[in-house]
Formats: C-alpha cells, structure tokens, sequence
C-alpha cells in the first residue's frame, strides 16, 4: 500500500473538493472535508510511523511517479520516510488539524469560507510535498508551493490594500532565497547527477570528496533556508505576514512552514557536517536573528507583531543549533516551538476574536477572568517559550544553549553568551505579553469590554490540547530519538562539568526576564512608558524595527523602481518598442498621405504613369539584360 | 519593302493611333474604341510574325485573343451605357470623384 503517497494527496484532495464544490455545497461540507482529511492524514501518518519503527530504521521509500526521463537521466516523485521527515508530517499533519479544527471557529462568519480551507488544505499538500519529499527536486516543487499558499493566505483579505502588499511582499522576499536554493541545487546535481537527499548526504560522507566546495553548496542552500524562515536578512516578511488570518499565522508563518529552513539545513545534515564555514555563517546569523528580533519584540505593541517577532527570534536559535552542528536539537524545538507558539497564536487569536477584532495591547489588560481558557493556555505555552522548566520549551532551549556553548563543531561561549542573553529578552517580552493581555487592570473602552466573550469550544479544545502538549511535549527527547540519523555532535569534555550549572543558570535566565516583566507591567503602562522616555532614543530604534524596511526600500526598492521607471518603462518600453512601433506606423500614414495625393481621378493621367511605369520597367530590363 | 516590314508598318501606325487616342480623348466610347485600335495592332504584329514561323500557333492565339477581348467588350459597352444614363454625358471626367 502507497502509504506515503496516501498521505500527502489526502490534502490535495481536500483542496479540490472545497476548491471546486466548496462554494456550493455549504459550509458543513467544507468543514467536513476541509477537517476530515487532514485529520486521515495524520492517522496515515500515525500508520506510516509504527510501520518505521517496525522497520528497525530503515527508512520508508515510494516511487510514486516518474516525472521525467530526459535523456539518461531520470527525475522521479519518491516520498522518503525516516524518523526526522516522519516526526515532521506527524508535526504538519497533527498540528495542522488541530488547526483546522480551529479555523471551524475562528471563521465560521467569513463569506470566504469554502476558500479559506481549500487554501488551508493546499498548504499542507505541499508542505507534506516538502518534507516527504525524497529528492531536493520534490521538495522544491513544496518549497514552492507552500510559499504560493503563504501567498494566498496572507492576501486572504485581498480587498485590504495593505494585506494583498504584504501578501507580495512576503511573496518576492521568498523569490530572493529561492534562487539560492535553485543554484545551490543545480551545483548539486550537476556534481552529484542525484537530487535524492539520501544520495547527497552519503556522497559527502563517502571516503572520496565529491568535486564541489560543500560549503559553497551549503551557503546557497541555506540563502534559500533564510528566506523561508525568515532570518536576517530576508526577515522581513515575516512580521508583515500577520495581515493573514491569526490561525495561518499560527498554522504556516510559526508552527510549520518557516521550519522548512531547518528542516532543509537538517535533511542535508551529511553535507553541513563537511561545511564548518557554511556552519559556521549559520551559526553567527541565527544568533544574531535571535538576538535582533528578540529586541524588537520588546517594543512591539501589536499582539501578533510581538510574536511574529518571537517566531523569528526562535528560528534563530533553532539555525544557531544547525550551525553547531546539533541538528536533532534544532529538529526537538522545531517540535516543541510548533506547540507553544501554535498554542500562543491560536491564543492571540482568541484574544482578537473575543475583543471584537482588536490586536493592540495597549488597548487590552484584565482579561484573565473574563476568557479563562484562553488565559490558562496563553500563560502554559508563554511559560514554555520563557524556557521556565519542566515546559516544553525548556528542554529543547536549554539543549540549543548547551550545543552553542560547548559543541566541537563551532561552539563558543560568545555564541552561549548572545543566545543566553536573548532567551533572558524572550521571558522578558514574552510574560510583558502576558501581563499587558490579561494581567493589568483594564485598558479597553466600555463598548468593547462590554462584548468580551470566551470562543467557542472548537477555539478552546485545541487550545487546550496545544497547552498539554507544550506543557509534557519537552520528555520526548526529540535529538535523542533522532540520533542514529543524525549524531550529536562532541562536545568538548574540559566543559562538561559546566552542564548542570548552565541549566541552572537558564533557569534562572527566565526567571529574572519574568520578575522583570512583571516589576515593569505589572501596573500598566506607565513605568514602560517612563523608560521608553528615558531611552528615546533606543526605543525609536527597536520600533522602527531597525530600520531595515526602510534601508531595503533606500537602498533596493527605490533603485529599482528609479531604472524600472525611467530605463525599463521611460526609455525601453514608451521610447524604443512605443516609439518604434508609432514610428513605422505615423511613417506609412504619412507616406500614403502623400503617395495618395496622386489619385486625381484622371483617368488620362492614371495612363500616363502607366505608361512611364511601363517604358520604365522595360527601360529597366533592357538596360540590365 | 517587303511585306513583313508593311505589316509591322501597319501595325505600329494602329497602334499609335490608338494610344493617341486613349491619351486625348474623354469620351468613353472613343476611348474603347481607341483601345481597340490598339489591340488590333498588337495582334496584326503577332500574325505577322506567326505566318513567318510557319506553324498554327500564332493563329490559334489570335482568335483567342479575339474571343476575350469580344468578351471584354460586351462587358465594357453595357458600364459605359450604365455611366452615361445615370449622368447624361460620355465624358470620363463626370466618374473622377471615383477617385481612391
């Protein structure tokens, strides 16, 4: 039985259904179809991954489909089940329903219903495309397409100008990474003649080097993997992203599509490991993301900006994790990151749901007696990102610090330190999140708090359920799980009596950022607003997000829009194909105005020529003959 | 001279008096006839050139020609009586606002 292939075309089927009939066949169908498939999904995958274990590690191989045959070549759709891509679709197709489940809430008076879930279900077709996929080719092909539903969904309020601009934005940021990623896998085949993951990553290991610079394909490849994670410097997408509906947010721009960066990094793992300095660049930029995001987190004041902040602050540490060479610990707060902050955006979401549609904290406080669910669950997965133990975000935290600070494989306590620092600012903004929700004394006006409500139980269930899991998601040790594909790296042994002091100093990392959130918020807004003043300066930094928009749109967009206008349309377009196309055309007007003029009606005079033109062509002849 | 260069004489003098007429005259029934002329000398140089070939050709041509341009002629005469009854003058110059 094609168990795999089952699995990833369940989706597609549900994207055709709801796509085609959705419309018509009302909303019960579309929930049905637009829930139920996913959900088979995850019980194929639930199937697919007790037949690995009974398979002794061996990984799972289909062929479903033989694309294309040029030449000798041959390009084949084969899915590839081991433990790293099985944990992934358990991770797309669990959370993925889960979310699903929500969305039946979240947008059950949206007129765009049928077509919300089609999307919905798109996405996870080729985000299973994308982790099953047994060549880079395969993933690619998902790659794309998850940046096409990210897209879609995103501009899913396409009347709102702004949110079709970050929809593109979003869109054309990915197109940068992408072309990395096409060069980095044409140099691999072009090496290699393979495009399988499994080929690669043994062709690297193999006692002959193969004929390319690892670290060259590495970088490129990993050009892609900033785009789609939204790491410095294609970040910047990723915060405009929050225009879709909150529970895309929580589905693709936190739980799963932006981990296709670290999933890409921790497939070609083989490769990485002959790359220190390819790792090493990843290394410095998921420190650095982690770092930078998590200071504009600080100031944001939009529920959702702060943890779309959040998600790229902890992809950071999770390519701080690839970089030194623990790759089963990225993939382990792959898994725990997809629970909290899944948990923490479908929260968001039922915050603004409750609140009638506002998102800005300034705006919130006091809401912890009025939607208690929603608050209990907010507080479990904050708690979990804070790193505070035994959450989930604990363990898999604390594992990426360790690896940083003494992996052989480019640890460095410069790394630790940063990344330390930064989980101190994750606690720190995550609990002022926390605190400015629902802790403060109230800040909304009478009219909205007057229509409070806690959302509706298909809401609340999964973010019950999501609360669980970032709460007892940390004891299954995920790298340890996937250690015979992919071994931790040597830590150094001089270090090693370090280990349990720096759990206790993470420990109390987060718990200092808690005491200093609540010691700032705990009253409102007044003492930030009083440090804000004293650090204007600093703060207008971190609201303007560092500028970097407006340098991108200095430095890129307005040249590019300068030559587009001016070269591409001014002088190529309107002058040379306008101009020569309105030349040839005035030129014949003109010259029929004149040849016309001729035309006299004489008839006398119509001979007259035709004789001339006569004696002339004979003229003409003899004189050439 | 001989008879060949007194055709040929003949033919060229048709000719000529034809062409001078289509170039002078305005009324369009001369003209057709002036055409004629001009016909007619051409086919009286082709017969004369036929007969000193010896074969049948020539003359076969020559009645085909003359069937078309009988053909011709009995289209021309009916738009040139069409022309003049719906302006009442023979004069080509009344039709120049036929102009393209």
């Amino acid at each position: 039985m094609n168990l795999l292939t089952l699995i990833v075309l369940l989706p597609l089927a549900g994207f055709l259904l709801n796509g085609l009939l959705g419309a018509r066949l009302g909303r019960g169908f579309v929930s049905v179809v637009g829930c139920g498939l996913p959900i088979l999904a995850f019980l194929a995958a639930i199937r697919a991954f007790t037949q690995l274990d009974g398979a002794a590690g061996a990984a799972l191989v289909e062929n479903a489909y033989t694309w294309a045959v040029v030449g000798g070549f041959t390009f084949e759709v084969g899915f590839y089940l081991d433990r790293l891509s099985a944990l992934m679709t358990l991770i797309v197709t669990g959370v993925g329903s889960l979310i699903h489940v929500y969305s039946t809430g979240y947008m059950k008076d949206d007129p765009g219903y049928a077509r919300y879930f089609s999307y919905l279900n798109l996405f996870l077709f080729f985000m299973l495309l994308l982790v099953l996929g047994r060549s880079l080719l395969v993933c690619f092909v998902g790659w794309e397409g998850v940046g096409l539903a990210s897209y879609l969904l995103i501009g899913f309020w396409f009347d709102d100008p702004a949110k079709a601009a970050a929809g593109k934005k979003a869109f054309i940021t990915n197109r940068v990474g992408d072309a990395g990623f096409l060069l980095g896998m044409f140099l691999l085949y072009h090496t290699l003649g393979t495009f399988d993951f499994d080929a690669v990553n043994a062709a690297f290991q193999g006692p002959v080097p193969p004929a390319v610079s690892a670290s060259l394909v590495g970088v490129l490849l990993f050009i892609g993997a900033t785009g789609k994670s939204a790491q410095i410097p294609l970040h910047v997408w990723l915060p405009d992203a929050m225009a879709g509906p909150t529970p895309v947010s929580a589905l693709i721009h936190a739980a799963t599509m932006v981990t296709a960066g670290v999933y890409l990094v921790a497939r070609l793992n083989g490769l990485y490991l002959q790359a220190p300095g390819a790792s090493q660049l990843i290394a410095v930029i998921g420190v650095a993301t982690a770092f930078f995001a998590a200071t504009i987190a600080l100031v944001q004041t939009d529920i959702k900006k702060v943890l779309a902040y959040s998600t790229i602050s902890q992809l950071g540490f999770m390519f701080l994790a690839l970089g030194v060479g623990a790759y089963g610990v990225a993939v382990f707060h792959v898994y725990t990151h997809a629970f909290f902050k899944a948990c923490l955006f479908l929260g968001a979401g039922s915050v603004i749901h409750s609140l009638g549609g506002e998102q800005d904290v300034r705006r919130m406080g006091g809401l912890w007696r009025r939607i208690p669910v929603t608050f209990w669950t907010f507080a479990i997965a904050t708690a979990a990102i804070a790193g505070l133990p035994p959450l989930a975000g604990f363990f898999s935290k604390d594992q990426i610090l360790w690896y940083a600070f003494a992996s052989e494989h480019g640890g460095s306590p410069v790394l630790w330190a940063i990344a330390s620092f930064t989980a101190l600012l994750t606690a720190f903004y995550m609990f002022r999140l926390l605190w400015l929700t629902f802790l403060t004394p109230s800040r909304m006006d009478h009219e909205t708090e007057h229509h409070v409500h806690e959302s509706p139980i298909s809401m609340t269930g999964v973010l019950a359920v999501l609360a669980v899991l970032s709460a007892v998601g940390g004891f299954f040790h995920v790298h340890l799980f996937l250690e015979p594909i992919m071994p931790l790296p040597e830590t150094d042994h001089a270090l090693e009596h370090l280990e349990l002091p720096l759990v206790v100093l993470a420990v109390v990392t987060g718990l200092v950022g808690l005491a200093a959130a609540v010691y700032v918020y705990r009253s409102g807004l007044a003492r930030a607003d009083r440090l804000a003043q004293r650090f204007a300066g600093v703060h207008r930094l971190l609201s303007g997000k560092y500028y970097v928009d407006e340098l991108y749109e200095t430095v890129l967009g307005r040249p590019l829009m300068w030559v587009s206008q001016r070269v591409f349309l001014g002088l190529g377009d309107r002058r040379l194909i306008d101009g020569s196309l309105h030349g040839l055309a005035a030129l014949a007007k003109g010259a029929a105005g004149r040849l016309g003029r001729i035309e006299t009606g004489n008839l006398q005079f119509y001979l007259w020529l035709t004789v001339l033109g006569a004696v002339a062509s004979l003229a003409w002849v003899l004189g050439h003959g | 001279m001989d008879r060949t260069q007194l055709l040929l004489a003949l033919a060229v003098s048709l000719f000529s008096l034809g062409f001078v007429g289509v170039m002078v005259r305005r009324n369009a029934l001369v003209l057709l006839m002036c055409m004629e002329l001009m016909l007619n000398g051409v086919i009286l140089s082709l017969v004369t050139f036929a007969s000193r070939s010896a074969t049948l050709d020539g003359a076969v041509l020559v009645f085909l020609v003359f069937v078309v341009a009988a053909a011709e002629i009995a289209i021309a005469i009916p738009i040139v009586l069409l022309l003049a009854r719906q302006r009442r003058t023979l004069d080509v110059g009344a039709w120049s606002e036929l102009k393209g």
